[in-house]
């Protein structure tokens, strides 16, 4: 049983597709590669980071770990919304340049699991504005309703790290 | 063996090897200042043949041959038939040299060729120069040789393995059965060691085994099948028929008393095999295991995380409702709280390693160099044995191998100077570690001249590090060395003078979270001394509020903490803030406006806010950082914001408290330098230029 599963999750054209988080950003789905997601969290206080651009909210403890949180809407200037008990926090495990780190992205609320066939990829068009479309891995349908899948390997990096590093070190200068 | 667990072995010989060279060298250096003879000698003469042995082994034909000729050659120092004269001993230390890199080279094969042929030259050399020296004999055949040879028909022995010797991996039936390989076996089990039926352990063994063994094989043979048992069992092995050990034996086990009296567990003192396996820090420091460095990190994450959680708990125990008390939650968690803590003082021991791991290799610096200047320099180390974590170990050996430089090179004064300043014509350095009020003090002294003030003042004017005119303290002038680009070295010798240096090593100790201060009397020598933390993992902080953050403050650090009174602070336009404290002018920096935090939730009145001046210095830097509020202190472990993120300039890392919030640790440093503030004279004068 367990075998079987592991199959689903691992290869798209065994049958099952991939599996996929989905959750709602300013009234938009988008999904995220279950394998990818950690855990999922509740909002809390963050801890805020200085001279940081303000997408990136802060730090919070996870398990331990320092992680950073990222707040999607901000990021892809989507409006600001107000956080509150729906508001949580994805987070993901990606692997960047040497190795992996964990990351929070802010999102409006999560709905569920999909598993999504690769059959129902679709380009991505070219949007303007909002979310480049090379964070994009394409377009999902589950049932009648569009969901936009991200890569989540380039949204951490190029869109989120990649941002903060270009950063100027010395602030006052 | 599959590739794997060879692979394993083989690194645990490399690491044997590097600790074996260790051991010659600091041997060696004994021997060089009249250690006694015996024990020292045979420890080298151990250690190089276990080298030997191992690259024998592993097929390093180049160190096992290399080896071979130095062993040879402290056989004859062993024996008395060589001296162990300065001559000898160099050359042996260079010997050691040459194994070290060749030791560095064992993976690509490619050897210095030249150098080892260089060597081994002089080595031969140095064998054929000594009349009595019969290297094939005495390297082939440190056993007695006669006895060999005349017991050929035969062999008795004894094999009386220790009860844990199963734990080893290790089993007799192999053991005795390689025996029958050798030659027609007659074997007699002793059962009385065999213990009743309840009290049987099936992982020990009660049996013990005496064999005759009839065949033209040599002692060497047989000790060979023993080889890996020695030390876990009693062996004895005699020749048959031959009651009377012939006289050449006798002689042979005479010239080795020390060795056979400090082998307790194995009567057989066979010297060809009583190598290092035995001898190594497993022996001395009562068993020891390599682990590496990343499973210790491991751990500590876990414990770091077990303590959060354990925090969290004992606040929900506080809070709870008194109906819970009765079931004991107060008192058990309170054991919690107690063992939480144990373990995490355990694992932090883990990290620790005595200083004596970098202090081992001055005693050889200082021997070079003083004979490189021609001083007469002797070396004072004490509290080797004082504990520091391994990350500040490996980074504070460059800065203190600096200092030493430093004080033999510009501290000591050569022998008719001090003779004439009425000193004794040899200089001493002292280098001492031990533990001061929560952290590891380092000092580095000499009984040399001291810092020349005219002179450090003179070469800081000449380079514009100061102004013409500037008057400094006596105090002050010491720091100047510590600026870069400084040096009063008139020549640029091999030793110092090339101006990178008391910067770096100011700079190299700051970034693992110390400080270096100077005291120096002139004509008595100098003081440098190193105040570190006790690990690199945990920091005692001070733990602050401003606004709606909490930061931590490195304890090291403050100074003091003062109320501001607002008639003592001076704004003076387009720059930062001063507060006059005591006569001087402090500058007073705002953590959240430094760094840019957004003040988004201002909690209390603004005379509530930032009314408190936590004085910190940096360096050379004193500065004042203004905060709403004290809380508490705390130790607090140290977790890397670049793991996940990216390095933050301004702060040292983060830190997760006991309600779970992350918290900033502040670099002062870094704020200085994120503020604009200068305040040392080194920018003061760039930023006049």
């Amino acid at each position: 049983m367990a075998q079987v599963q592991h199959g689903a999750l691992d290869d798209p054209l065994a049958g099952g597709g991939t599996q996929y988080l989905t959750f709602i950003l300013n009234g938009e789905h988008y999904g995220i590669e279950i394998l990818k997601v950690q855990g999922v969290q509740g909002w809390q206080r963050v801890t805020q980071i200085p001279n940081m651009p303000p997408f990136l909210l802060g730090v919070i403890n996870m398990r331990g770990d320092v992680v950073p949180i990222v707040d999607l809407r901000m990021r892809f200037a989507l409006g600001s919304a107000e956080f509150n008990e729906h508001t949580v926090v994805v987070i993901v495990r990606v692997e960047c340049h040497d190795h992996p780190r964990t990351v929070g992205l802010v999102v409006d609320a999560v709905s569920e699991v999909h598993t999504i066939h690769s059959v129902d990829f679709r380009k991505t068009p070219d949007m303007s504005g909002g979310i480049g479309s090379e964070y994009l891995k394409g377009l999902g349908m589950v049932g009648d309703r569009m969901v936009i899948l991200f890569e989540v390997e380039k949204l951490v990096n190029s869109g989120v790290l990649a941002q903060v590093s270009q950063l100027p070190r010395d602030a006052a200068a | 063996m599959s590739g794997d667990s060879l692979d394993e072995i083989r690194k645990i010989f490399e690491e044997e090897c590097i600790e074996g060279l260790d051991t010659m060298e600091a041997g060696l250096l004994n021997l060089g200042e009249g250690g006694s003879g015996g024990d020292v000698v045979n420890d080298i003469f151990r250690a190089a043949h276990s080298i030997k042995g191992g690259s024998a082994t592993f097929g390093y034909k180049k160190i096992a041959d290399f080896t071979h000729l130095m062993e040879t050659l402290l056989d004859l120092v062993r024996n008395g038939r060589k001296a162990a004269s300065p001559p000898v001993i160099e050359l042996l230390l260079g010997c050691v040299d040459c194994l070290r890199e060749m030791m560095g080279a064992i993976h690509s094969g490619e050897y210095d060729e030249a150098r080892i042929a260089e060597f081994m030259q002089m080595l031969q050399a140095e064998l054929l120069g000594d009349d009595d020296a019969q290297p094939q004999v005495v390297t082939a055949l440190p056993e007695p040789v006669a006895a060999e040879n005349a017991a050929a028909q035969g062999w008795r022995i004894v094999f009386r393995p220790h009860e844990e010797m199963l734990r080893s991996g290790n089993q007799p039936l192999h053991i005795l059965r390689a025996l029958t390989e050798l030659g027609e076996c007659v074997t007699r089990s002793d059962v009385s060691r065999l213990p009743s039926f309840e009290s049987f352990d099936p992982e020990s063994i009660y049996l013990s085994w005496e064999i005759e063994l009839k065949g033209a094989c040599s002692i060497e043979q047989v000790r060979e099948v023993f080889d890996w048992v020695e030390g876990e069992c009693e062996l004895s092995i005699e020749p048959v028929g031959a009651p009377e050990p012939p006289a050449a034996v006798i002689a042979a086990v005479a010239a080795a008393p020390e060795r056979r009296g400090s082998d307790r567990r194995a009567p057989v003192a066979d010297d060809r095999r009583d190598i290092d396996r035995r001898k190594k820090p497993a022996a001395k420091e009562a068993g020891s295991i390599r682990v590496g460095i990343d499973k210790v990190d491991n751990l500590m994450n876990l414990v770091g995380e077990l303590v959060i959680t354990q925090a969290m708990l004992s606040q929900f125990g506080r809070e709870s409702p008194e109906g819970l008390d009765h079931m004991g939650l107060r008192d058990t968690l309170e054991q919690l709280s107690r063992n939480t803590r144990e373990l995490q003082e355990a694992v932090m021991q883990v990290r620790m390693l005595p200083v004596s791991v970098t202090f081992s290799r001055f005693p050889r610096l200082v021997h070079d160099l003083s004979t490189k200047l021609g001083k007469k320099i002797e070396l004072e180390i004490s509290g080797e044995q004082t504990e520091l974590d391994k990350t500040v170990l490996e980074k504070i050996g460059d800065p203190l191998v600096h200092l030493i430089r430093n004080s033999l090179d510009h501290g000591i004064e050569d022998e008719a100077t001090r003779i004439a300043a009425g000193k004794t014509p040899h200089g001493t350095i002292f280098v001492s570690a031990s533990h001061e009020s929560g952290n590891i003090v380092i000092r580095v002294a000499d009984d040399g001249a001291g810092l020349n003030s005219e002179k450090i003042l003179r070469k800081a004017r000449e380079r514009g590090l100061i102004g013409e005119d500037e008057e400094l303290g006596r105090q002050q002038v010491n720091d100047l060395i510590f600026m870069p680009g400084f040096s009063t070295a008139d020549v640029v010798s091999d030793v110092s003078g090339r101006g990178v240096g008391m910067d770096v090593v100011r700079s190299n100790i700051q970034e693992i979270g110390g400080r270096v201060d100077v005291t120096s009397t002139p004509g008595e020598g100098s003081v440098f001394q190193i105040t570190l933390p006790l690990t690199l993992a945990i920091l005692d902080g001070q733990l602050v509020r401003v606004g709606s953050q909490v930061y931590v403050v490195p304890l090291l650090s403050i100074i003091e903490t003062v109320l501001v009174d607002r008639e003592r602070l001076n704004l003076i336009t387009g720059q930062s803030p001063v507060y006059r404290l005591r006569g001087e002018a402090v500058p007073v920096l705002s953590i959240s406006r430094v760094l840019r935090v957004r003040e988004d939730v201002i909690e209390g009145a603004a005379a509530e806010r930032e009314r408190l001046l936590v004085i910190v210095e940096s360096g050379r830097d004193i500065v004042g950082l203004a905060v709403d509020e004290l809380l508490e202190q705390h130790q607090v472990v140290i977790k890397s914001l670049e793991n996940n993120f990216t390095q933050v300039p301004g702060t040292l890392g983060a830190t997760i408290l006991g309600d779970g919030t992350v918290s900033l640790i502040v670099d002062i440093a870094g704020l200085v330098r994120l503020s604009g503030l200068r305040t040392d004279l080194g920018s003061a004068a760039s930023a006049a230029a």
